[in-house]
């Protein structure tokens, strides 16, 4: 893992190959790697993370009692809770997102620096809950990356607390970066770009009839709610 | 000792027909909620002598119902309701009038109460009930770029996609 640099992406620095500062990178890179420093920069990061709470419902309320005395998420180093993106280094969507808040969850998204990571807490920012309707998303994952899902409705305390040790133990591996979601989620997006096609706010569907109840576009065909299941 | 129990209408009522004559309105009652019926043709002139003669000075409520599929329902397919509150008296009273499909339009409440803007743009923006006569009829709740009116019954609840075209922010991208 390279410190100094972006290594690809549009966020990437244009720089060309072979200068001073790729080699001097690539240098940093490898020294690190030989004493054991990357494992360093990881701990150091998984120890200090800053969470970005973006509390829309009874999810958030849960948030505030780990950020408390009982539960006390300042004993595993997360406890800052900045109300500015451009602070924080993990988004916790804690509650339904509609889909006007939709792309304010996104520029939040955009303006987190790098490195960063993501929680979506909570059965209605994972699937939508039980607000299966024309208004609420049916998961944020569908529109940005999410590194550790947390189920219930809302979580224990003790299930976000698990989550934080999770992603701690994700960015120790170093592996956040490019990690491999679930098959159905790959289908989703490999069905997304005919869908994008069609600008925002023009109905695609005579209605939501070819998804599935979690929100995802089946590539096999129809599968209306209720009827999938029975099979 | 028990209280004579008076109409709380009749002061209104008495107004009503002297200035309005009879024929403009019906009414039914539920419980203690007086509702009137009005065509939307006569609707601004009931209520504005409501408001100028009758003293409701306070628009409390305004919202629509899509009566699709109600069953029992004869009448038109849309109505909007208006709730009136008389702050002296503490008199309540609602009014019905109704609309059809295609292009309901009813004229606007704003210029008898302020209050109405927001509540005919909600109702603009759920049933696509157009307001003739106001200032600034868009959409409140839903994006601006929504084309379809979710709260008539004949869109499906789950809908039918409008913003699942969204753009979505990939690892390499964000």
């Amino acid at each position: 893992m390279a410190i100094g640099l972006p290594k690809s992406g549009s966020g990437a620095i244009d720089v060309p190959e072979n200068t001073i500062i790729t080699r001097l990178d690539a240098t940093i890179d490898k020294l690190l790697d030989q004493v054991g420093g990357n494992q360093i920069i990881n701990a150091a990061r998984k120890y200090s993370l800053w969470p970005m709470p973006f509390a829309t419902a009874c999810c958030g309320i849960e948030l505030m009692a780990v950020g408390a005395s009982r539960f006390d998420i300042a004993r595993f180093g997360a406890e800052v809770m900045r109300f500015s993106p451009r602070q924080c280094d993990l988004l916790i969507v804690a509650g339904r997102v509609s889909m006007k808040m939709l792309p304010v969850l996104q520029r939040i998204w955009l303006q987190m620096p790098e490195p960063k990571w993501s929680i979506s807490m909570g059965a209605c920012a994972s699937t939508g809950g039980v607000f299966d309707t024309y208004a609420v998303v049916q998961g944020v994952d569908r529109f940005i990356p999410i590194d550790v899902y947390i189920p219930g409705c809302p979580p224990r305390p003790e299930q976000i607390l698990r989550a934080l040790l999770d992603l701690q133990t994700k960015i120790q591996k170093g592996s956040s970066l490019g990690s491999k979601g679930l098959p159905e989620v790959f289908d989703a997006e490999r069905a997304l770009p005919e869908k994008q096609i069609v600008p925002a706010g023009i109905p695609f569907a005579s209605e939501r009839g070819d998804e599935d109840r979690f929100g995802y576009r089946l590539p096999g065909g129809s599968a209306l709610l209720g009827k999938n299941e029975a099979k | 000792m028990s209280q004579a129990v008076t109409d709380p209408h009749a002061t209104t009522f008495k107004t009503l027909a002297t200035v309005l004559g009879d024929g403009v309105f019906s009414t039914s009652q539920y419980l203690d909620n007086l509702r009137l019926h009005v065509p939307a043709s006569r609707l601004i002139e009931l209520l504005t002598v409501l408001k100028n003669q009758c003293g409701f000075s306070f628009l409390a409520e305004l919202g629509g119902t899509d009566y699709l599929g109600y069953p029992g329902h004869t009448r038109h397919r849309f109505e909007v309701h208006y709730v009136l509150l008389n702050i002296d008296t503490t008199e309540r009273l609602i009014v019905k009038a109704g609309v059809d499909d295609p292009n309901p339009t009813l004229p606007s409440a704003y210029p008898l109460w302020r209050g109405a803007d927001w509540m005919e743009r909600e109702v603009y923006d759920m049933y696509g009930i157009v307001f003739e006569g106001h200032p600034d009829l868009r959409r409140i709740l839903m994006p601006e770029e929504f084309t379809a009116f979710p709260l008539r019954k004949d869109y499906p609840l789950r809908g039918r996609g409008e913003r699942h075209n969204f753009q979505k922010l990939s690892r390499e991208q964000s």
